[in-house]
């Protein structure tokens, strides 16, 4: 078994599309009409064969209150690694990205925390090693 | 300050995890709950769960100690000392200043 897709609930498939492409920097993988929706991935650049990021329609009346209660609290709705956060860091704050935690220790890890615009809060981790 | 607010700044004291949180806000204001939870695994490398650090909040706030702001929609904490100084003014100071005199 193995984890081909995940997803994050956008409030807007195109603006979506155009951020995590535009901005993030990942790549579009399938773009499929589906009723009133589209089945939409992207990938990383670094492993386009990698798992692929769902851009899912948040249109369930569950996904709102879900997502609210989790901006509320700060906490992000997915989790991106980087080798340098540093160096992504100041490219995205460039691109005009807002980040809400701005790259801190955390353990094992450093991280920072952005809004993706389409309602998640989205988290970035450098594995620190030997720690 | 009446007793119930001296109770609810003392009780929220009387914690070693509360005190640091008040600790983290004191130097660095305006955090979420998912930053805390962040910093308190980066600095006491235990983590506990958002559910108790949330209720901890929750006391800290009812004592006045934490005060709350919105950033967008999230929620940010941060330390207000004022009720540490009227507590010490409403009890602390009675007795400290008794002991200098002696």
């Amino acid at each position: 078994m193995r984890i081909y897709v995940t997803s994050v609930f956008v409030d807007d498939q195109a603006k979506a599309l155009n951020f995590y492409t535009d901005k993030l920097g990942f790549i579009l993988k399938h773009d499929i009409p589906l009723g009133a929706h589209r089945w939409l991935t992207v990938v990383s650049k670094e492993a386009p064969e990698g798992t692929e990021l769902l851009l899912e329609p948040g249109e369930h009346p569950a996904v709102g209150p879900y997502k609210s209660a989790l901006v509320n609290d700060g906490i992000p709705a997915a989790s991106f690694q980087v080798d340098d956060l540093d160096k992504e860091f100041g490219r995205l704050r460039e691109l005009g990205v807002q980040f809400t935690v701005e790259p801190m220790d955390a353990g094992t890890v450093r991280m920072a925390v952005f809004d993706d615009t389409c309602g998640n809060l989205i988290q970035l981790v450098e594995m620190i090693q030997g720690k | 300050m009446d007793d119930d607010q001296l109770d609810n700044i003392f009780k929220a004291l009387g914690d070693p995890m509360r005190r640091r949180i008040l600790d983290r806000l004191a130097k660095r204001p305006g955090q979420s709950l998912f930053e805390i939870c962040a910093s308190s695994v980066a600095e006491d490398g235990r983590s506990l769960s958002r559910q108790t650090i949330s209720q901890h909040l929750d006391m800290l706030e009812r004592a006045g100690l934490v005060q709350t702001h919105w950033s967008g929609r999230t929620k940010m904490h941060s330390f207000d000392n004022a009720p540490l100084r009227k507590a010490a003014d409403a009890w602390l100071n009675k007795h400290l200043k008794k002991g200098r005199a002696t």
